[in-house]
């Protein structure tokens, strides 16, 4: 034996190590995917063994390879059973191996939950620290559920260490079960006032993680933050509150006037950069958030701006960098303040750094105005033809174009000068937004109607030099250019100078070599500009034209019938054929021009990219209905939207012209391309070995393009759109001489219309626009609905978390807690999987029963409520079993925030109104309030009862009655609920509902709902309930909890608690406090609250039960007077109560049995009319025991005693006999609990 | 929200990679290589902060990073970070490893990702900022160091006992480079790093049944 241990660490003393396996690496530079194969070999050897130091330290290995890109998910199994090693070395390995490759396809990871919850729970904070750390990585939505009541509980461990990992770890939890963000979150707020700093920052963290996405529920909470951003000086703390209220501020512009001050009196003072600039974005986001009217308003304004500037001149490139950002936020809403900066911008445009770069191209997009876009756009061309790497350079290219077309090209004066842009943009190599340029050719083209004169002539020259952009056909490519060349070209081909030469131009041979689509839009237009070009010649004397014209489409088209792209393929044979059948007329001397002209007539409308979605729905409509029965799932989907598109829009539909699918895909593409431009994220591309577009000829006059000039005319040394610059300059220029002798007839010169002109800076109202335009806006259908809620993800996990926190809490939404199984599970293997699922159906069989035993159960459930108020154990919960299935009942501490009135109250509303307006602090009825009977009631902020919001008003005195039947009927509403939402299934509806989640007893009937708590003393003021359990941990102790309810309507406070010593027990007082001395309860308790506290006792013999006096004496304070009180009880410590429920397997417990040294007895129960599955829940439930096996109608249970005493149980049924044998190795201890077992069912 | 922590070399080798939501490994690898492309391009003078990620998330994600001697240190964070806050975290995460490693360089980042791990996992969890104050950090990973060494005290003795129990075997020939690779596999503070040994590894047909 010890020989094979010697061994086992020999292997282990010489297997490669982490640092081994690097050297190997580094040493095998050369083969070195072999030499991980050879050592992932070895590791799987490794993972077979039975030692765990060797399998962690393979895993561990494997670890590194993860890094490397290695697949580790084959060992997922073994990092599980390093995991759950015992030692702190290893399992640190597990965790993060678990960490660093679990996620939540990861299907080992159900096999977790026992061992991350015994981690949690485990008396090593270091333990805990490390299953917390590796859960925040792989957490899912079955973990989080079952472990958000034990993180919750670690909340408030005493460990600051492990305070703050449990508190960030919720934001996780939260994510992956939204449920429990109600519950827990009265705790979270609690330690944002912890007295850790870094619990606090770590609740900070949290809370503004959770605001930033839903910040309408965090409102009430700016009081809070407030305080904490004006007592604060940690920095970290401060930047993530300053974020905060940005993110606030929009919601409530109140704030934004309460924060102005202390946040420029931290502008002033701080000399940390970072929350500097932070300051600066909020004061941003709050200027934002108030339109106007506030005085010092400019001035504030002027600070940021002026702070902004510093940074930006800074020599420091991350401050440029973040000036830079944050100046176009003050951008959006304050456009003037920046404008006059803009001399700095332009530099920033030159900076070496791209990122500064691209941040000062966004701010210019808002600075342009009518007078300075062709300024900018000339200084932007610049840089385009200057920048190095194609991202910058097609960075630049979508920023000129964004610029251009912003506001449906609000600031272009000029339309021929942006045409001829675009022109000289194709000129640029290896761009990928060829896309993004046709589109806006062909939007501008559509749109504005007097340009398409000189579109068409640019275009006809791009198809006539098409063969300088054909070097990149890459998707996306200068190419596409084409496709919106030939599109106008043939579309408005009633403008072309020469549309012979055009229609020449798209039928090279070479045009074979496009892109398919771009080939397919070729054929179409060639078709239309053949009308065109018929017509023209047929009006001509020379009829010979028309027919050479035919003969050349009927040369030229079989090429494109051979196309392998199947949309060119059908449109050249269809033309084709068209063509030859207009040759033959042709030849018969038929005049035909007309009638071809006819397949292309018909204005094409643009059509807004969400026309479609707009289309309202026809009253009566139903388009989930179905129109036949279906016959098959066949059905296809989308015919029937399009009828309904058909019906609604009649005039975007029209006889089967070739052109219908051509606008539809135009418009289609269109909509892509728009959808392409408004993401800022481009890949990269590779250079092209494209050649330069030569210098576009320049025109001085418009529309005349030269096209059948060999050398192209050219302007030396000016670009095209330069000309434009300079001829708008002289246009304006003598504009502005004009219209001073006009000034004084006070008659205005033309405007373009259709322009959104008012929104422009007023100092520009008098630069007009050179063409009178029309810019034609996009078609809607008729009743278009205005909603624009089509942006939203629906996959947004944090979607989930928008949850009202000011609501009270539901007892439906108690975490999920966990309490004991009736049945057992003989080896741990089985356990952990397979177990919500089963759950599920049960829980629903049960619903319908439960519902109709509840009247019956009237008194069951008073108990039940008091359950669920009683609080975990924190200090003195019993170490956790090694199995679930037979833990004891632990009671969430959530349902303690019930009875504690937390935070979250309609007074809370009005608290922050309150707080807002200004008022002095003392006076809590704040003038907005509504008209809730809480306000009035409350004496203080902090008494609310917990009623909903919309109780009846005359309930102002509060009884409890009242809330009880409230209760209730809370109750069924969730009830009813959960039939609805089978996924609540985990909520504790009472302890009975969970006793039975395990799978085996699925048939059975649900079990009434169980509580141990009892009542000790009660009074007109006050009731007192109370439970007893062992201290596992410590075997002399004692832990009562005691549930304090205020029954009266007065404020109860100096509670204290004494009991009178026996011999055998003794209440734990503090140091130093006397024998005698009472303890302070830490609470006082407002009307209607209960609360819990707990009391230690040591205890020297446990084979005896006992009885203790002792008294309550508190204070009730009423309006008008104050009395001192006092309540006696009896503190009754049963045997039962020093057991302690303990997990215990079938052949240890044959063992035990068969060792002779324990001493039996037993009791025999007549009348007992429960199912058998009842009567050991009963048993497990109240007196501590576990099952630890069942056949049939006979199980053994067992328990074991604080002081380490075993008590097993053989409990057999038959008719209405109860036999119980029991074996213990104190008998008079057994006597006592068998005894207690006889009351518990005698009672009932 | 912290997306992910990636550390690599002046040639794109990781030296360690955290990611706070999953990506399969050879996602991981691409993100690693663009990340890297990104990053090494820019001068050391230029701004710490890069847009374009485009595998991480998407407009809201920004890339900070700090370049130290051969390292590159890239932190994927969302809007709600502080840009200048991350690079003063980086700062402190640097200046740990310093701490921790006495002198850090490339060489402790290769041979021990595990413990950069675990130093790491005290200054972020879950993409969340847990602790800036270095003190408390380093304070931290040295009680878990601490703890980590008292369970295998037992082993400092082992090597010699190995020997021992090597040599009454009979596998002479082997034992001792055996045992020499023994002592050096423990953790001993004065193993000399940055030293080839990978030779030693000889490679053993397996023991001899005791």
């Amino acid at each position: 034996m010890a020989l094979k241990i010697v061994k086992g660490s020999i292997d282990r003393m010489f297997d490669k190590n982490l640092q081994d396996l690097v050297r190997g690496i580094r040493n095998h530079k050369e083969d070195e995917a072999k030499y991980i194969s050879t050592c992932i070999d070895e590791i799987k050897q490794e993972l077979k063994q039975d030692n765990i130091a060797v399998k962690a330290n393979a895993v561990c290995k494997l670890t590194y390879l993860q890094m490397l890109g290695y697949d580790v998910s084959w060992a997922a199994f073994n990092i599980v059973e390093v995991m759950s090693s015992s030692k702190f070395t290893y399992k640190r390995i597990g965790y993060l191996a678990a960490s660093q490759c679990f996620h939540e396809g990861t299907d080992v990871i159900m096999l977790t939950t026992n061992q991350i919850r015994k981690d949690l729970s485990s008396p090593n904070q270091y333990d805990t620290g490390v299953a917390l750390t590796g859960l925040s990585c792989f957490v899912t939505p079955d973990l989080a559920r079952d472990l958000a009541n034990d993180i919750m509980t670690l909340m408030s461990h005493t460990k600051p260490y492990i305070r703050k990992k449990a508190v960030l770890i919720m934001y996780k939890v939260f994510l992956k079960y939204p449920e429990s963000l109600r519950p827990a979150f009265p705790r979270l707020k609690e330690k944002l006032e912890d007295p850790d700093p870094g619990v606090q920052s770590a609740a900070v963290n949290v809370i503004c993680e959770l605001a930033r996405r839903n910040p309408k529920n965090y409102l009430s909470l700016a009081p809070l933050f407030f305080k904490l951003m004006t007592s604060s000086t940690n920095n970290w703390v401060l930047i993530k509150i300053i974020k905060l209220f940005g993110a606030l501020t929009p919601l409530e512009p109140r704030l934004g006037k309460k924060l102005i001050e202390p946040l420029t009196n931290l502008i002033h003072s701080t000399s940390a950069m970072s929350l500097l600039y932070e300051c600066v974005n909020t004061v941003i986001a709050v200027l934002i958030s108030l339109s106007s009217g506030m005085p010092n308003h400019s001035a504030s304004i002027q600070l940021c701006v002026q702070k902004l500037r510093i940074l930006i001149e800074d020599s420091d490139q991350n401050l440029k960098y973040l000036g830079l950002l944050a100046m176009s936020k003050i951008l959006k809403t304050h456009p003037k303040s920046v404008q006059s900066h803009k001399d700095l911008i332009l530099q920033c445009l030159d900076d070496k750094d791209e990122s500064i770069r691209l941040r000062a191209l966004d701010l210019l997009y808002g600075m342009v105005s009518k007078k300075n876009l062709m300024e900018i756009v000339k200084k932007l061309m610049l840089h385009v033809d200057k920048a190095e790497g194609t991202t910058y350079r097609d960075e630049l290219l979508t920023k000129i174009i964004d610029i251009c077309s912003q506001n449906n090209y609000q600031y272009i004066t000029n339309f021929e000068w942006y045409i001829s842009i675009l022109v000289e943009l194709t000129r640029l190599e290896g761009t990928r937004h060829g896309h993004l340029i046709a589109s806006q050719m062909l939007d501008v083209a559509i749109r504005v109607k007097a340009i398409r004169g000189f579109a068409v002539a640019q275009m006809a020259m791009l198809l006539d030099n098409a063969h300088l952009l054909t070097g990149n056909t890459q998707r996306n490519g200068i190419c596409e250019v084409l496709y919106a060349a030939a599109w106008i070209c043939g579309e408005f081909s009633e403008h072309l100078e020469d549309p012979m030469h055009t229609l020449e131009a798209m039928l090279r041979p070479k045009v074979a070599t496009l892109p398919g689509h771009i080939q397919a839009v070729y054929v179409q237009n060639a078709a239309k500009l053949f009308a065109t070009v018929l017509r023209k010649q047929e009006g001509a004397p020379d009829s010979q034209a028309a027919q050479e014209t035919s003969q050349l489409l009927i040369d030229r088209l079989p090429l494109f019938v051979q196309s392998a792209n199947l949309e060119v393929q059908e449109r050249a044979s269809c033309i084709l054929q068209l063509v030859k059948y207009i040759q033959k007329l042709q030849q018969k001397d038929v005049e035909v021009a007309e009638e071809v002209s006819a397949l292309f007539a018909g204005e094409l409308n643009p059509v807004a990219p969400k026309a479609q979605k707009k289309v309202p729905v026809p009253e009566g409509l139903d388009l989930d209905a179905w129109i036949n029965d279906p016959p098959s799932e066949s059905e296809s989907e989308d015919e029937k939207p399009k009828a309904v598109f058909a019906k609604e829009e009649p005039k975007h539909t029209r006889p089967r012209h070739p052109e219908v699918d051509e606008k539809e895909l135009a418009r289609r593409r269109e909509a892509r391309k728009q959808e392409q431009a408004n993401n800022p994220f481009y890949i990269k591309s590779s250079p092209s070995s494209q050649k330069v577009y030569q210098d576009a000829p320049g025109v001085e006059h418009i529309p005349v393009v030269q096209i059948d000039l060999s050398v192209p005319l050219k302007v030396p040394g000016m670009p095209m759109s330069d000309q434009y610059v300079k001829l708008e300059e002289e246009r304006r220029q003598k504009e502005r001489a004009e219209k001073k002798k006009k000034e004084k007839k006070k008659k205005r010169e033309k405007r373009g219309r259709g322009k959104k002109g008012d929104s422009g800076p007023e100092s520009e109202e008098d630069i007009t626009p050179a063409h009178q335009v029309d810019i034609v806006t996009e078609e809607m259908p008729e009743n278009a609905l205005p909603s624009d809620d089509d942006d939203k993800d629906p996959n947004d996990p944090h979607k989930a978390l928008d949850i009202d926190l000011d609501k009270p809490l539901m007892d439906s939404e108690k975490l999920p807690v966990r309490t004991h199984r009736p049945e057992v599970l003989k080896s741990p293997a089985e356990d952990g999987d397979g177990e919500p699922a089963q759950a599920e159906p049960k829980k629903r069989s049960s619903k319908e029963k439960k519902e109709k035993k509840k009247d019956k159960d009237k008194d069951r459930k008073k108990s039940k409520e008091e359950k669920k108020k009683k609080k975990h154990k924190r200090d003195a919960e019993p170490e956790e079993p090694v199995e679930e299935q037979m833990e004891e009942p632990v009671q969430s501490e959530a349902s303690a925030e019930v009875a504690a009135p937390p935070t979250s109250t309609p007074t809370e509303a009005s608290d922050l109104d309150f707080w807002l307006s200004n008022a002095p602090e003392v006076e809590p009825t704040p003038p907005e309030t509504t008209s809730t009977p809480e306000t009035t009631s409350a004496a203080a902020p902090e008494s609310e009862p917990e009623e909903p919001k919309d109780t009846e008003p005359e309930e102002t005195k509060s009884s409890k009655h009242k809330k009880k039947k409230q209760k209730k009927e809370k109750e069924d509403k969730e009830k009813k609920k959960k039939k609805r939402h089978h996924h609540h299934h985990h909520h504790s509806d009472g302890a009975g509902d969970e006793s039975v989640q395990n799978g085996t007893v699925e048939e059975e009937e649900p079990l009434p709902p169980m509580s141990n708590y009892c009542l000790l003393a009660e009074n007109s003021y006050i009731k007192m309930v109370c439970d007893i359990q062992g201290n596992l941990q410590d075997g002399s102790q004692v832990v009562v909890s005691v549930i304090f309810e205020n029954k009266s309507d007065c404020f109860l406070k100096s509670m204290e608690f004494n009991v009178l010593d026996s011999l055998n027990s003794k209440l734990q007082r503090p140091e130093g406090a006397g024998p005698h001395d009472g303890l302070t309860v830490p609470f006082q308790l407002p009307p209607g609250v209960s609360n819990e506290a707990r009391f230690v006792f040591s205890v020297q013999s446990i084979v005896m039960p006992q009885k203790l006096k002792g008294t309550l004496t508190f204070i009730v304070k009423s309006e008008d007077s104050s009395t001192h009180e006092k309540l006696d009880f009896k503190l009754h410590f049963t045997c039962t109560s020093y057991l302690i429920t303990t997990p215990c397997y079938s052949d240890a417990y044959a063992k035990l049995l068969e060792s002779g040294d324990l001493k039996a007895s037993s009791l025999k129960l007549e009348g007992v009319n429960m199912p058998f599955h009842h009567l050991l829940a009963r048993i497990c439930f109240h007196h501590h025991f576990s099952v630890v096996e069942r056949i049939d109608s006979c199980a053994s249970m067992y328990s074991r005693s604080i002081q380490g005493h075993h008590v097993c149980l053989l409990v057999k049924t038959s008719g209405e006999t109860v036999s119980i044998d029991a074996k213990c190795d104190e008998p008079s201890l057994l006597g006592n609990v068998l005894e207690e077992i006889k009351q518990t069912f005698s009672r009932c | 929200m912290i997306k992910a922590i990636l550390i690599f070399n002046n040639h794109g080798k990781p030296r360690l990679i955290r990611f706070y939501q999953y990506f399969a490994e050879d996602m991981q690898q691409q993100i690693i290589r663009e990340t890297f492309h990104l990053v090494s391009k820019r001068d050391d003078n230029v701004c710490n902060f890069l847009e374009g990620g485009s595998l991480i998330g998407g407009s809201d994600y920004k890339l900070i990073y700090r370049h130290y001697a051969t390292l590159y240190f890239v932190f994927c964070v969302d809007s709600s970070e502080s840009e200048l806050g991350i690079l003063d975290l980086i700062q402190v995460f640097v200046e740990t490893l310093d701490k921790c490693f006495e002198n850090v360089c490339e060489l402790d980042l290769i041979f021990h990702m595990d413990k950069v791990h675990y130093i790491l996992q005290e200054v972020v969890m879950g993409g969340m900022v847990l602790e800036t104050n270095m003190n408390e950090i380093v304070a931290q990973v040295e009680l878990q160091n601490r703890m980590e060494k008292s369970e295998s005290t037992v082993w400092v003795f082992f090597p010699f006992f190995c020997l021992f129990v090597c040599l009454l075997q009979g596998g002479l020939s082997a034992a001792p480079a055996r045992a020499v690779s023994a002592v050096k596999n423990m953790n001993l503070p004065e193993i000399p790093r940055n030293i080839n040994i990978g030779d030693i590894n000889i490679k053993v047909p397996s023991l001899s049944p005791f």
